[in-house]
């Protein structure tokens, strides 16, 4: 195969995924594309994501058509240069066809594991990542009601620079239900708490939503720890956020009802697909789970209303921090990046709303890195 | 998560809502003692290994061998949950629950309604169905819908090791008596179960797989048929929803018909006999309320209606297969009118 040839794969978005969809390429065979061009839309049983060109090229092929489903590492498309000839490409698409790659993606070899932090049982998924020992590692932590799983369209991405480490909160994911008095303070000290646990020093901590003010939080608590802060929809930065998501979310019972709830943290509803509704019932039929989402809830969302005011706290940090947000939020206000401290880098992205993570994840990665290259580590 | 057999996932939830709830106990034929072997304990953990350890932790007063009088404890467990206790009754076999139908159906099934509220029946019958163990005619049947037909009862038939922890928690902590179905060729199957205790309510239909040609409904050990069919068929570019009900009562027909508006067409794969079986009234049901998203005749996959044989060969070809279930598919696909 020439080295002008690529082929293009089903990707895996996490590690639970195991075959995914083109639902639509979004390219024509013959057309010119950029290295980050938007290539195909790939719906998995979780939610739809679109995949970008790896390199720029024509895309030569189509192998697999819209609609059909397939296994992570498949052949779905070739890019080449417009000089190779078809007989190359026919070559490439026969040999690769039947083959199922995903080596690429197990290299890293993410493991799940549950550790003790003083009286909590902290679920997380480490993906090694590249560096070298002294490299930063980065860490996840996702917002009220989410899970770990929340990052997989972005935590192989960063794996590829450093070592990932994603985790559940107390009360949420596959993490124990204790969660004591469920402010603030009691979650940033299960994340310092979890770092020294695993002996990590220092490290560039992501946070979304609630996990944005559990992130800075720990960054106001431990500086020496967090090397850079990101915040994507972080709460904290105002009163205002839909309290009858929260509330919703908490009597959601049934697939339906949650279904309507879950699509409004997405600019398209229509994103999310079954598996990602089942797995959060299934997260709120754990026993205790109800319970300590609705204590959290109540210290930090009374009345439809943030309780917590972190931009005193924001305005004395330290390192570097940058602030991701969706223009189609509907949970938190985008208004809320008005009025955020000098020093802060903002990043607005069209067409996402409160979960860009998992809607522009590209964007995401693009400002998260940026945003640890600004600590120089 | 970690890994778990189905035999395990049902232990372990009987064993965390013993621990939960003083009320619960444990009876049945050799839970507690075995092998016939005078006062030897624990030998087995019932006949098929579900009930093991549970008498060392909660000792002989919640964990009860019975006398061969299925009739009499039965009956014993309908009182206990009148008067508050919460019994977990292990029958060998559901075809044995033929010496106890007036304690089911006509007390135990009947109690909320003819008191009017005032008592609740929080009784749970677990008991072995299916055919493939070689355990002939008066071992092998799938009874489910006999229970399913009587009004008060609640019916449980789960296919993994997850569903079957959480549906068993949940009948366990239900007010109303429910008959709980294991398949007896299921027990050794692996799936991921978390530690802690979860419930997976009655009445919502698990969606395994998403596809718009076909929707295939399937029971307990159909489902892991049904998956291997849907799975053989997108080969062919086929693409099939494969819905598990996991209760017949009650029965998620919401969830059917919701598939049926992007599918059309409809495959109900029962191991039960085909008269009067889950196929036949889900076929029923579907063709009287949702007639109008019908692409093709509904296919049901059923035994022929014949007692379980016991000659391996007629047993394997008594029951339905991958094979009969993609046929079905195909039939429903190319059905033209």
């Amino acid at each position: 195969m020439s080295a002008a040839v690529t082929p293009v794969r089903m990707p895996r978005y996490g590690m639970t995924m195991t075959e995914g969809a083109v639902a639509r390429w979004l390219v024509t065979p013959g057309e010119t594309v950029a290295a980050g061009q938007d290539l195909a839309e790939i719906e998995t049983t979780k939610i739809t994501n679109v995949e970008t060109a790896a390199v720029a090229g024509v895309l030569r092929r189509a192998v697999v058509e819209a609609g059909r489903i397939v296994p992570v590492g498949t052949l779905i498309g070739v890019i080449a240069d417009a000089g190779v000839p078809d007989a190359e490409i026919d070559a490439v698409v026969a040999t690769q066809s039947a083959l199922v790659d995903d080596a690429a993606d197990t290299d890293a070899g993410p493991v799940d594991e549950v550790v003790p932090v003083g009286a909590l049982s902290i679920a997380l998924r480490r993906t090694p990542g590249a560096g070298s020992s002294d490299t930063v590692p980065v860490v996840l932590i996702h917002g009220f009601g989410g899970d770990r799983d929340n990052w997989m369209f972005v935590e192989t991405r960063l794996a590829a620079e450093r070592p990932v480490l994603a985790l559940d909160l107390p009360g949420h994911g596959a993490s124990g239900t204790e969660i004591g008095d469920g402010t603030l303070a009691t979650l940033a000290a299960a994340v310092t708490g979890l770092m020294d646990t695993l002996n990590l020093p220092r490290a560039h901590l992501v946070g979304h939503s609630l996990g944005g003010a559990v992130a800075l939080a720990a960054a106001a608590a431990r500086p020496e720890a967090v090397a850079s802060l990101s915040l994507l929809a972080p709460v904290g930065f105002g009163p205002e956020i839909d309290g009858t998501y929260i509330a919703g979310f908490l009597a959601a019972e049934r697939r339906k009802d949650l279904k309507d709830i879950l699509g409004r943290l997405f600019a398209d509803a229509d994103a999310v697909e079954r598996r990602m509704i089942d797995d959060v019932l299934r997260m709120k039929r754990r026993d205790g789970v109800p319970e300590a989402l609705a204590t959290i809830a109540a210290a930090l969302f009374p009345d439809g209303r943030q309780a917590v005011d972190l931009r005193a706290d924001a305005a004395s940090l330290a390192c570097p921090v940058a602030v991701v947000w969706g223009e189609a939020d509907r949970i938190i206000p985008i208004a809320h990046t008005e009025e955020l401290p000098t020093g802060f880098t903002v990043t607005r992205i069209a067409g996402a709303g409160h979960m860009p993570q998992l809607e522009a994840p590209a964007e995401v990665v693009r400002a998260l890195r940026d945003g640890f290259a600004r600590a120089g580590a | 998560m970690p890994r778990k057999s189905f035999r395990q996932a049902l232990n372990e939830a009987m064993r965390l809502e013993m621990r939960r709830d003083p009320r619960v106990f444990v009876m049945g034929e050799d839970v507690a003692g075995g092998k016939g072997a005078s006062g030897e304990q624990d030998a087995w953990g019932g006949a098929f290994g579900v009930t093991k350890g549970l008498l060392a932790e909660f000792g002989p007063e919640r964990v009860r061998d019975t006398p061969i009088t299925e009739s009499a404890f039965v009956g014993a467990a309908a009182g206990a949950a009148m008067t508050g206790l919460r019994p977990v009754v292990e029958i060998m076999f559901v075809d044995f629950m033929g010496v106890c139908f007036d304690q089911i159906f006509n007390q135990a099934a009947k109690f909320r309604y003819m008191f009017g509220g005032k008592a609740v029946t929080p009784m749970v019958l677990r008991a072995t169905f299916g055919a493939g163990t070689r355990s002939a005619s008066q071992h092998s049947q799938a009874l489910y819908p006999l229970f399913t037909h009587i009004p008060g009862l609640k019916v449980v038939v789960p296919s993994s090791p997850y569903d079957a922890k959480g549906l068993l928690i949940q009948a366990i902590r239900d007010d109303d008596p429910v008959i709980f179905l294991e398949h007896k060729a299921m027990y050794d199957d692996m799936g991921e179960v978390p530690d802690g205790a979860y419930v997976v309510p009655f009445g919502e239909a698990g969606v395994l797989r998403d596809g718009g040609d076909v929707t295939i409904v399937a029971y307990g050990r159909m489902v892991g048929r049904a998956m291997e069919a849907a799975a053989r068929l997108a080969r062919d570019g086929i693409e099939a929803t494969v819905v598990d009900p996991r209760t017949t009562s009650p029965l998620d027909i919401d969830t059917i018909v919701e598939t049926l508006e992007e599918t059309g067409r409809l495959v109900i794969v029962d191991e039960a006999y085909p008269r009067c079986g889950m196929a036949s009234d889900i076929a029923g049901i579907v063709a009287e309320e949702a007639f109008g998203l019908l692409k093709a005749p509904i296919q049901k996959v059923t035994p022929p209606h014949a007692p379980v044989p016991y000659a391996p060969e007629l047993e394997a070809a008594y029951i339905p297969s991958v094979e009969k279930i993609e046929a079905a598919v195909r039939k429903a696909v190319g059905w033209t009118r």
